[in-house]
């Protein structure tokens, strides 16, 4: 436990000291929900209408930005193959990278949603479900794209390849979290849809590094 | 104390035998100088030995017991140095080494660092960044994680490199200490290191014999080429 956690800090303190990547999800993540308005038009209507759907789908696009780099840099200078030998197992490193990937990238989205949701006129019921759908998905998100860094590790071109694997597979995931602000806008319960992503963000917790680890042995060879 | 061998190795890259029949004994002091001309495998064997690639045909033992049976047992035996020097450009040396020494288990890492870069005779990077070491330094960084994280067998995949002349006697006096005190060592290089009562084990001895005459097509430089080959 004490050697996972140094490896999530020692991962929070590059990010930091590099500082670009958490800033740029966050800043791609606004700018791509700004530019909605100035393509549909500032109907309030319409836009309050998509707002849910709209912000669900820049927090996949955002989250995809600086998955390629979750193994990429640590692939180039070995440190990865030093980490498969040490008394740390690889799904562990897996699990550690990921998480400090979602503390960096994914609470950033978290908090600057609200703002977004205001920006788009959207219904003021929908406000904490969202912040909650986001807080269950962006988890999923950062897991399942850690299995697809894994696989494109090494490969040329991986970002493109990364975002066409990982990208289908983010599909559940929106549906889930969109469904649910619209259903607690419409007046409905958003409980069912709020479940399933949770049962999704507890099969992907297990899974997602035992995979992401078979790939990286693969990629270490 | 621990013996470690392996017993008919066949490694096989991509879809080239690099060698074959391949056997050695490592006993606690021992080392294993491993010689040949590029390509002839050094680097492979030493992957294979620490399990970072898994050989196609043979077996390893541990004390006895089989490798592949608790191969993550295995790896927290084994200390590699590769060509890579893992170094992280924005973090100080120390910091680097303390990463390594935590994850090797030390109970005060930042400490065993300091004390690791000490015995190594560079003091003074401790508190550099990575993007300002010079190849030497990254690469006395990088042998300080042998002191920083220890294990009983060390793999040394040229070592040597970039070193300077008294940091390769300052090197050799590790390596002896490490055998001292019932460590392994397993080493390719291509400059001489002294290794008193180490075994050589020829490469090019368990090099397959191929009928027709496509070596040409091997222009050396297969111990580079290891990621590339990895990648699809």
């Amino acid at each position: 436990m004490n050697r996972f956690l140094r490896l999530v800090g020692r991962d929070l303190r590059l990010a930091l000291r590099q500082g670009s990547d958490a800033t740029i999800a966050v800043m791609f993540f606004v700018l791509c929900v700004v530019l909605f308005p100035f393509g549909v038009g500032p109907e309030p209507n319409i836009l309050a209408r998509i707002a849910p759907g709209v912000i669900w789908v820049a927090a996949l696009l955002a989250s995809l930005l600086s998955l390629e780099r979750l193994f990429q840099t640590d692939y180039e200078d070995g440190s990865l193959e030093l980490m498969s030998l040490t008394a740390l197992p690889l799904e562990a490193v897996v699990l550690a990278k990921t998480l400090a990937h979602w503390l960096v990238t994914g609470l950033p989205l978290i908090a600057a949603a609200p703002l977004l949701a205001v920006l788009l006129n959207m219904d003021g019921a929908g406000f904490g479900v969202l912040v909650l759908t986001l807080a269950i998905g962006t988890p999923i998100l950062s897991l399942i794209g850690a299995i697809g860094a894994a696989l494109t590790l090494g490969a040329r071109r991986g970002g493109v390849l990364l975002s066409l694997l990982i990208l289908p597979l983010y599909i559940p995931v929106l549906i889930f979290g969109a469904g649910a602000i619209d259903a607690a806008i419409n007046g409905l319960t958003p409980r069912p849809h709020l479940l399933l992503l949770a049962g999704i963000l507890a099969a992907a917790l297990p899974l997602a590094p035992w995979a992401g680890a078979a790939a990286l042995r693969q990629a270490v060879e | 104390m621990p013996v470690f061998t392996g017993s008919e190795l066949t490694c096989l890259r991509g879809d080239r035998l690099v060698f074959t029949g391949l056997d050695f004994r490592l006993e606690p002091g021992g080392a294993l100088v491993l010689l040949g001309p590029n390509g002839s495998g050094k680097s492979s064997l030493l992957r294979v030995m620490g399990g970072l690639l898994r050989p196609f045909r043979g077996a390893l033992r541990w004390d006895g017991a089989l490798v592949a049976d608790d191969p993550d047992a295995h790896r927290a035996n084994v200390q590699y140095v590769g060509h890579l020097d893992a170094v992280k450009p924005v973090l100080t040396a120390a910091e680097n080494l303390a990463f390594w020494a935590a994850l090797g288990g030390a109970a005060d890492p930042m400490a065993r660092a300091r004390d690791a870069l000490n015995r190594l005779g560079v003091p003074q990077i401790a508190d550099v960044p990575g993007r300002c070491l010079s190849a030497g330094q990254k690469r006395r960084l990088n042998l300080a994680r042998l002191l920083a994280a220890p294990a009983p067998l060390w793999l040394l995949d040229e070592p040597t490199v970039a070193l300077d002349r008294a940091a390769i006697a300052l090197f050799e006096g590790l390596i002896a200490e490490h055998r001292a005190t019932g460590g392994m060592v397993a080493l390719s290089t291509h400059t001489d290191i002294a290794t008193p009562g180490g075994e050589e084990l020829r490469l090019d001895d368990f090099t397959p014999q191929t009928d027709d005459e496509d070596d040409g097509q091997d222009d050396g430089g297969q111990d580079d080429d290891v990621r590339e080959d990895a990648a699809p």
